[in-house]
């Protein structure tokens, strides 16, 4: 039987489901723009970008090729992974954002400059990360970044300091 | 500030980012900071940021294009000082 309640709830329902895929789309424009492919791209999503910070996550799915040698019967997460994950999400997406949405990112030219991390808590096969970065400085194409990534306990996985080069190059 | 205090703090912080292979002793006026002390661009960015910080003064992108040698570096800073 419709009361009319039910109704409204149903179309409110809808409505969340419409506005959460606004949501998850409007950023889903950085993650096309990243200059990366599987196996390689360890971005899923990203949740939150502004001018000083992002938050963005990543499933390490337990298929993934480098489990079966890291380590021999033991599958763990590299740390390399985790800090590269950590720049994608937080140096690289966040530097797209900076650089704007212009057609001139297809010249998009980055390098990681430096990095100096601390790890806490081993990540293991088909977990899911999430990675807090916060702007130290954006400047003469350097940025540079606090990072942080939790697991789904909200546990500090690794913390550290990365830095990278990002520029626009159309000569 | 004399010339000769400005060219020392400015040399104690290029010390800072010098690679292994490059002594404090191979920096000279006329030295080229990528190609004669090896330092590249990310960590030529970090000594303009304490350049800037050292000398409280700003720099924009152009100062870094035409900042080559550490002669470069002191015309910028003199520049930058006087326009204070």
């Amino acid at each position: 039987m419709d009361n009319g309640y039910g109704h409204k709830s149903r179309w409110w329902r809808k409505f969340d489901v419409i506005e959460k895929q606004m949501t998850k789309n409007s950023f889903q424009w950085i993650v096309d723009e990243l200059p990366y492919a599987k196996p390689f791209l360890f971005v899923d999503e990203i949740m939150s970008i502004d001018e000083t910070s992002v938050e963005g996550t990543y499933r390490f799915h337990s298929d993934a090729a480098f489990f079966g040698g890291h380590f021999k019967n033991n599958p763990v997460t590299p740390g390399v992974l985790l800090t590269e994950c950590c720049a994608q999400v937080g140096l690289v997406c966040l530097g797209i954002y900076l650089l704007g949405d212009n057609k001139q990112l297809k010249d998009l030219k980055i390098g990681m400059s430096s990095s100096q991390m601390e790890f806490l808590v081993p990540v293991f096969p088909g977990e899911r990360v999430r990675v807090v970065s916060e702007r130290v400085y954006f400047r003469f194409q350097k940025l540079k970044c606090d990072v942080k990534m939790y697991n789904k306990d909200n546990e500090l996985v690794c913390k550290g300091t990365l830095a990278g080069m990002m520029s626009i190059t159309n000569e | 500030m004399q010339e000769e205090e400005k060219y020392q703090i400015l040399k104690d912080i290029i010390n800072i980012y010098l690679p292994e292979d490059v002594n404090i002793a191979d920096i000279q006026e006329d030295s080229h900071f990528m190609n004669n002390l090896n330092i590249n661009s990310a960590n030529l960015v970090d000594i303009i940021l304490d350049v800037e910080d050292a000398f409280d003064i700003r720099l924009e992108n152009d100062d870094m294009d035409q900042m080559q040698t550490v002669n470069d570096a002191m015309a910028i800073i003199d520049i930058k000082l006087k326009d204070k």
